[in-house]
């Protein structure tokens, strides 16, 4: 497989790159728990994904850029986490996100030779208005909870007001399953509350959304990409707001990347970039459910 | 109070949950790479056996349920409590009716059980996997009849009535399987 994305990627002129798994600063991502370590007297965070490095090549006028690296999450273990896995992350400049998506598919397709692979693409607000009889960006939160009860679905413990943990429970629970089954699907703009890295924009009914889009076999998630915001005062308020909400939900604040920020500032080059999980590929290309199939070494053996 | 946090959740951590102790048996992570965790929770309720499934969001914490496993001996009953004691520590326990449940019909007395205590009250009896009881009362089987893989009711010194092959006599020691509450063989 290793072999194969090389070839793939230097078919196309992308430049392989590698950059540090530690760093000073970490990811500020409220739903995401970065591991640290110390050296000396300083703790330094394992990389969540090589996204701020690899951006800092980008604005260093890298061009096209991608990495195959170890990435690091704090308690995500279970049949389809572990919490060290391997990622392929590619950035392409002057790409946007529906051309960056026709790149993936050659990819996979490129990867999965011996089997016909099929694509779907959706919006968010499609398979919600599809599978859950809602529109996403107009529901309110008790909307959301109210679709779960009409559905018959269990409300988890400990759910407040917050509409994107409910979007994100009615995902899991009712569009997931409910996907094609042994196909690629693509669900793109997000809802804006949950744009991360990527850039909003106005789509066709003038509702608010991220550029950010999700590729999925089935019901597993197995890449996350972005149009990507390169405006440097939006992208430092979205840092100090998910540092706000992690002080509010006894999370510890992430320190922040300067250095990042500073790349941004100077210019990052208009660009697409997305993260896929090796291991989840692995797992459906091989038709697995585990994520412990493909590892040389689960997390119970090292 | 101790909570447990749904991070620490794992197999065999001991939460209160509806105001009974319950044993964690499964615990699967539900997350979107980018959005709100879960934790899909299979859980046995201690006091009555019975499993449930619950899903949290993660970072909830749940009460932790002060609940631990006894090595015990049977002692003897008095018709209203079972008495057990400890071998090392000679500490007695009277268990009700309720917390023995279904052991009593196995135990009559020097079995070695699993007796799990709530603050430090016991609220189950796990017996021995196998115990051997003597046939009190059985109908003659009839001669013959040995290869034909029949059965009929036996009761047990214990009171207990379980399944036995025809040629099991009055006064024969019976090893019991009490997980099925079946007869494997004469002891």
């Amino acid at each position: 497989m290793l072999q194969d994305i090389r070839a793939f990627f230097d078919a196309r002129g992308v430049l392989e790159v590698e950059t540090p798994l530690l760093a000073s600063a970490g990811n500020t991502d409220i739903h995401i728990e970065s591991l640290s370590t110390v050296f000396g007297d300083q703790d330094y965070y394992l990389n969540t994904s090589p996204e701020f490095a690899m951006k800092r090549l980008l604005a260093a006028q890298s061009g096209s850029i991608y990495q195959v690296c170890k990435a690091f999450r704090d308690d995500e273990l279970g049949p389809m986490h572990n919490p060290e896995f391997t990622m392929l992350e590619w950035y392409r400049t002057g790409f946007d996100m529906f051309h960056l998506m026709d790149e993936m598919e050659a990819l996979v397709l490129a990867l999965s030779s011996d089997s016909p692979v099929t694509f779907n693409r959706f919006s968010y607000t499609q398979v919600f208005e599809l599978y859950a009889g809602l529109n996403p960006h107009r529901a309110s939160a008790s909307d959301c909870r109210d679709c779960v009860i009409e559905h018959g679905i269990e409300q988890p413990v400990g759910m407040g007001e917050n509409k994107d943990e409910w979007l994100d429970w009615l995902l899991t629970q009712m569009i997931l399953p409910a996907l094609p089954s042994d196909q690629f699907t693509f669900i793109h703009d997000y809802p804006a509350s949950q744009c991360a890295l990527a850039r909003l924009r106005v789509n066709e009914a003038g509702e608010q959304v991220a550029s950010r889009f999700e590729l999925f076999y089935g019901g597993t998630e197995l890449a996350n990409g972005f149009h990507e915001l390169s405006q440097a005062g939006e992208q430092r308020q979205r840092f100090e707001g998910d540092n706000k909400i992690r002080l509010l939900e006894n999370k510890p604040a992430v320190k922040i990347d300067g250095l990042f920020l500073s790349a941004l500032e100077n210019g990052l080059p208009e660009c697409s970039g997305v993260a896929l999980g090796l291991d989840r590929l692995l797992m459906v290309l091989i038709k697995s459910t585990l994520i412990d199939d493909v590892l040389a070494f689960p997390w119970q053996r090292i | 109070m101790a909570t447990y946090s749904t991070n620490q959740f794992k197999n065999g951590l001991k939460i209160m949950w509806d105001g009974d102790p319950c044993s964690i048996v499964e615990n699967i992570l539900v997350k979107p790479g980018k959005g709100q965790a879960f934790n899909r929770v299979k859980m046995r309720n201690l006091k009555t056996g019975r499993t449930l499934e619950k899903t949290f969001k993660s970072t909830e914490s749940v009460e932790a349920a002060d609940v631990e496993d006894r090595g015990v001996d049977f002692l003897y009953s008095d018709g209203e409590s079972w008495h057990f004691m400890e071998p090392d520590t000679f500490e007695q326990f009277a268990a009700d009716a309720v917390a023995v449940g279904d052991a009593a019909k196995w135990i009559k007395g020097q079995e070695h059980c699993v007796m799990t205590l709530w603050n430090n009250v016991p609220i189950s009896i796990t017996p021995p996997n196998f115990v051997e009881l003597v046939v009190t009362q059985t109908d003659p089987g009839l001669k013959g009849d040995t290869a034909q893989g029949g059965t009929k009711p036996a009761t047990l010194e214990t009171g207990t009535e379980v399944k036995v092959p025809l040629f099991v006599e009055e006064g024969n020691v019976l090893k019991i399987d009490t997980r099925t509450g079946e007869y494997v063989s004469r002891a």
